[in-house]
């Protein structure tokens, strides 16, 4: 007679339970692994039951082998389950422990601002670009013959006084600094081949104290463009794309008769601008006109075979009106807060 | 120009109810600007009043009031203090009354004073806005003005009239008149227009002897071309301007001076010639117009003399100089109070003479205004004899023949016009007869039968000179509102050069980076050119704004410094700015200049054309940045972090890579930087820029911090070093390996040398290297530094071996060693 089976239903069921009971327990990664431990490791209650199969009876092997591997793997499921719980709660917590105040995170790089002249001033050449235009540079220090002889000032005209124009010394080197860019327009003139249509940005510098609408040092923006059969209602309708493109769709230009020694017939011209704060309304924009044969000559084109129109604004000018702005002093002294308002974008 | 409602009206069909928006606005569309309007700022009741009696009472502050009645057509007086003692019982003098306002403003109201209630107030020619006079009341007797009590004083005086302003373009002198602007309005509305200078019966004098003599025309053209003088005798010189002429004076913006003047004046106004009267009496001889001799002496009528030059044109008697001519009388023969014969002078001289010598003299006068901007050469006879027919009318003097006819005018020559010559450059299509009509309409003549006209511009419009100011004029009279609205389209373009469109890059790469953008004038001063470039030579503004900063820069740095100290002074301390700007490099003083300049119109011929471009300096972008204060702010879990020479490089290096260049750094100096904190910025080889912190003693004398980071780089060599055609490697795709390598080296070697030999040793397996330390301290030696250098190593072909990769890098440990004696 042998000794009875160690492994009865009642034992296997206790020590399921024993472990059941630990592993429900168990609320965190450490009491999981101990529970574990002490119910599936080599001393726990079930790998001895497992273990005494080994010394059954061979009849009855399979039928204790069947009893303690369920068994077993009850257990195994409870610890994947309770696994996963632990394991989810653990990471919330941790979640929740490393939650930062969002409106308060410290800040590794700032971004700086573009200054809103330049950037008016590659937008509306941008709308130039977008035309076929060129945009082309010259000099800011520069002969006289480009900046007024080429450009038909007369040698007597009151702009080429010393009251308004910077000489350069000696006086008789006949060095300026350009009073507007034309004189790019006659190097273009000069240097492309023809047909011409650029646009000119750039610094400018005329002799006037720094006030609240002046500044001796400022910018403007030039288009001309050369070639046959061009007439006013060219000079109309590219001002008028221009002006849909800075003042939206409404823009409208309105030009009126005015004299300027580089073109003939000349036009002041008034942009309607829609969208003004204050109201819709018409603002002087710029000077524009057909461009003076005697400027044609200048550059060596023929003024019967070639003809063209020429157009001008300031930039400061164009930002004050579009941006409000009262104090052209605002935009030249170099107050970051003058930029910073504007960012990356005009 | 200011034009008198009033004025206007005479000689062009206003409408009844014209307000000075309408005036203003049909004068915009034929191109005079609109400038501002000019009112007397006189509102009623104000009324003629009578003198029945007063009371002089004397007030404890000294003044001596006069209570006073006065009729005013009311059946009864009406009581009224009076401060003034001028007048006397039975005077006609100007009431203001309870609700009359008075130019300041100055409402008038019943109010106590002095014991009495003033039931308004008796006004000064000044109070009324009539004049500067102040030594009491306007007794209307003294302006020979005689009217019942009760009178509208407003329309009596000329204070119900108003004035437009408009801005006279430098070609359209004409339009410095009535006549000119009322022919302007004409063209705007079709409104009727009558010419003043037609009104005139013209008479000549003879006998006064005037002779020009110009030996030294300026640019060919003879000073004068038209000389007229006409006499009048027996002036009455205690006769009154008139109300109504004194009103329009000074609407105009002409103070009245005495009727002989004003009358003068007033002629001016309305045709548009300056005219001079000359005491006759204190004139010796007749009159020569020639040009002074330098060093002449005149005194004008401003009582200032005069020194001048030999390009001034002069009006000169037996006595020497009586005038400059075209700009301002001479003292010695200036009309005085008690002038009875008068000598006109209506003359035509050239514009550029004119303008030269009011510059030099800085002498704007009403006359050289005109005389600049060309005045026409027929209207001098008739304004000479309008002159004579106010001074007889209102002056009480006689036409006396003597006087003189000088007129060298040349014919003005036709200018050839194609019919359809306006509609190809304005883009409308007039047709022949609009053509031909509006171009007669401004006064031309048109001759022609075919589809070639002969236009012979008017007189009085030197401005027309060829085809396309003709066209002008017909764009101009039929509208500019009539031009259509049509897109040319360009031959394709290429969009921006590379130039420009890195620039834009490095700006927006600057300002991605946190920089502020700013545009600082060039001017610097000497001190500043001597402290950052030191005997270099500048370009020199010869007629600076401001004398202390005559200079233009050489470099962007003293003009971030000085926008660095204005926000400073704002309160504002951490800055990180920079500039996008062209600075002027000047080889040697005036190598190569030329002192000529070409004529306008002609094309020069590529030699002059070069030589013009050798003579300006070379002018070159550069990019410049600065940062004081914290480059990164003091924040929760974070410390603040100082600007400093890093910030310098930083800046340098993403201008740089913007636009395509990588930079190599090495120690250097600049004059105002620190020593020992100063970089020398490299490509290929070649100096583009530098970096560093500014010289602290420069820094302390300005009231900056002591350190503030700077740099600046040749941005057009930065741009040309760039390579527009790179070849790109192909990417690596196999394992890396890493390895740290710590090196020990003597101090004063440049950790980018060891660096840059580790990698010549390690190889071409060397993909990236990168300082990650330098210690110097306890465990290496004084005077020794460990750099601890992290390395990527990676083959294309294959996953390298630990071996292989230790391999390289400990190549790479030997030539430093044999380079620097560095050890591991």
């Amino acid at each position: 007679m042998s000794d009875p089976s160690p492994i009865t239903e009642q034992a296997v069921a206790q020590a399921v339970e024993a472990a059941l009971a630990d592993i429900s327990a168990a609320g965190d990664s450490a009491a999981l692994k101990a529970a574990r431990s002490a119910h599936t490791a080599e001393h726990s209650p079930l790998a001895k039951l497992n273990g005494a199969i080994r010394d059954l009876p061979g009849d009855q092997k399979a039928a204790a082998g069947k009893l303690v591997g369920q068994a077993r793997g009850r257990v195994n499921q409870a610890l994947a389950a309770q696994e996963g719980v632990v394991l989810v709660a653990e990471e919330n917590a941790r979640l929740e422990s490393e939650a930062v105040d969002v409106t308060a995170v410290p800040s590794r790089r700032t971004v700086g601002a573009r200054h809103p002249l330049s950037l008016l001033m590659e937008r509306m050449s941008d709308v130039f670009l977008g035309m076929g235009w060129e945009v082309a540079e010259g000099p800011e220090l520069e002969h006289e013959w480009f900046n007024f002889d080429a450009l038909n000032t007369d040698p007597d005209h009151p702009a080429r006084s010393e009251q308004d124009t910077f000489y350069i010394e000696p006086t008789s080197s006949h060095l300026v600094l350009r009073t507007q860019t034309s004189p790019v327009q006659i190097r273009s003139l000069l240097t492309r081949d023809l047909p011409v249509y650029v646009v000119s940005p750039g610094r400018v510098f005329r002799k006037d104290e720094l006030d609240a609408t002046h500044t001796p040092v400022f910018h403007q923006l030039e288009g001309i463009a050369i070639d046959k059969g061009l007439t006013m209602a060219h000079l109309r309708g590219t001002l008028e794309h221009l002006a849909r493109a800075m003042f939206g769709e409404g823009a409208q230009i309105r030009l009126r008769p005015n004299f300027f020694p580089f073109t003939e017939p000349s036009a002041e011209m008034d942009v309607w601008q829609p969208n003004a704060k204050g109201g819709a309304r018409w603002v002087e924009w710029g000077g524009c006109g057909m461009v003076n044969r005697n400027v044609l000559r200048s550059a060596g084109i023929d003024p019967d075979e070639y003809q063209g129109f020429a157009f001008g604004m300031g930039i400061e000018r164009t930002l004050q009106f579009r941006n409000e702005m009262n104090d052209m002093r605002d935009m030249v002294e170099g107050d970051i807060r003058f930029s910073q308002q504007f960012g990356m974008v005009v | 120009m200011r034009i008198p409602l009033s004025w206007m009206r005479e000689w062009v069909d206003l409408p009844v109810d014209a307000t000075l928006d309408h005036v203003h606005a049909a004068l915009v569309k034929v191109g005079l600007e609109e400038e501002d309007v000019h009112e007397f700022g006189v509102s009623g009741p104000i009324v003629v009043g009578t003198v029945v009696e007063f009371v002089e009472e004397p007030q404890s502050n000294g003044k001596t009031i006069r209570w006073c009645q006065v009729d005013v057509g009311e059946g009864e007086p009406r009581g009224i203090v009076c401060g003034a003692g001028n007048f006397f019982v039975g005077d006609k003098v100007v009431v203001t009354l309870p609700g009359a306002m008075l130019p300041g403003p100055f409402p008038i109201a019943a109010r106590k004073t002095y014991g009495h209630v003033s039931d308004g107030m008796i006004a000064s020619t000044k109070e009324l806005g009539l004049g500067e006079e102040h030594d009491g009341i306007l007794r209307l007797a003294e302006w020979d003005i005689d009217a019942a009590p009760g009178t509208d004083a407003l329309a009596l005086l000329g204070l119900d009239d108003a004035a437009v302003e408009v801005n006279v373009t430098p070609d359209r002198g004409y339009a410095f008149s009535i006549r000119g602007i009322a022919r302007e309005y004409s063209h705007a509305t079709g409104a009727a227009f009558r010419d003043p200078a037609q009104g005139v019966a013209v008479e000549d004098g003879t006998g006064f002897s005037v002779a020009v003599s110009d030996d030294a025309p300026i640019r060919g053209r003879v000073g004068c071309s038209v000389f007229v003088t006409r006499t009048v005798r027996g002036i009455d010189p205690t006769r009154p301007t008139p109300a109504w002429m004194r009103a329009r004076l000074m609407l105009a913006g002409i103070r009245s001076i005495s009727l002989t003047v004003d009358i003068t004046n007033y002629v001016m106004l309305e045709l548009g010639q300056p005219l001079h009267g000359y005491d006759l009496a204190k004139l010796t001889g007749g009159i020569t117009v020639r040009r002074a001799t330098a060093g002449e002496k005149l005194r004008t009528l401003d009582d200032q003399e005069r020194t001048l030059d030999a390009e001034d044109l002069l009006i000169t008697d037996e006595s020497g100089p009586i005038g400059l001519a075209g700009v301002m009388g001479g003292a010695s023969t200036e009309i005085s109070d008690s002038t009875v014969d008068v000598l006109i002078e209506a003359a035509n001289f050239d514009p550029v003479s004119i303008a030269r010598s009011a510059r030099r003299h800085r002498l704007p006068s009403e006359a050289s205004r005109r005389f600049e901007r060309g005045v026409d050469p027929l209207v001098a006879r008739a304004a000479a004899a309008r002159v004579v027919e106010l001074l007889v009318e209102l002056g009480g003097g006689a036409p006396d023949p003597l006087g003189s006819v000088l007129d060298e005018t040349a014919p003005r020559a036709s200018i050839a016009l194609s019919v359809d010559a306006p509609a190809k450059l304005v883009g409308v299509d007039y047709g022949r007869d609009t053509v031909i009509e509006t171009l007669r309409t401004i006064g031309a003549e048109v001759e022609g039968d075919g589809d070639q006209l002969a236009v012979t511009p008017p007189t009085w419009r030197p401005d027309l000179t060829d085809a396309p100011t003709l066209i002008e004029e017909v764009a101009r009279i039929a509208g500019y509102d009539r031009i259509p609205s049509v897109l040319p389209v360009a031959p394709p373009g290429r969009g921006l050069s590379r130039a420009q469109r890195l620039r834009r890059q490095a700006a927006q790469g600057l300002a991605d980076a946190g920089g502020v953008e700013v545009l600082a004038y060039p001017f610097v001063s000497r001190t500043t050119h001597e402290r950052f470039t030191p005997g270099t030579p500048a370009v020199t503004v010869a007629n600076a704004l401001d004398a202390e900063v005559p200079l233009l820069r050489r470099t962007l740095l003293p003009g971030l410094i000085d926008i660095a100290r204005r926000n400073l002074g704002r309160g504002l301390t951490d800055l990180a700015l920079f500039e996008v700007g062209t600075v002027f490099l000047p080889e040697a003083a005036e190598a190569g200049a030329t002192t000529t300049t070409p004529a306008g119109a002609e094309r020069p011929t590529d030699d002059v054309l070069a030589e013009l471009d050798a003579a300006i300096p070379p002018q070159s972008w550069r990019v410049a940045a600065l940062a004081l204060g914290d480059a990164v702010a003091k924040q929760p879990g974070s410390a603040a972090v100082p600007a400093g020479i890093a910030d310098a490089l930083d800046a340098a290096r993403v201008t740089a890579r913007s636009v395509g260049v990588e930079l190599t750094v090495t120690a250097g100096t600049h004059p105002a930087l620190h020593p020992g904190r100063t970089a020398i910025l490299l490509v290929g080889g070649e100096p583009v820029g530098v970096a560093g912190e500014l010289l602290p003693a420069i820094a302390a004398e300005l009231d900056l911090p002591r350190v503030v980071a700077l740099a600046e780089l040749d941005l057009d060599r930065l741009i040309a070093a760039g390579d527009s055609d790179l070849v790109a490697r192909p990417i690596g795709t196999r394992s890396a390996a890493t390895q740290d390598l710590s090196l020990v080296v003597d101090r004063h070697i440049a950790a980018a040398d060891v660096l840059t030999v580790v990698a010549e040793g390690a190889g071409e397996l060397l993909e990236h290297i990168r300082l990650v330390d330098d210690y110097r301290g306890p465990g290496v030696d004084d005077g020794r530094k460990s750099l601890t250098f992290a390395l990527r190593v990676r083959a294309a072909d294959r996953t390298l071996t630990a071996a292989e990769a230790t391999e390289a890098k400990l190549a790479g440990v030997a030539l430093a060693s044999e380079r620097f004696g560095a050890t591991l």
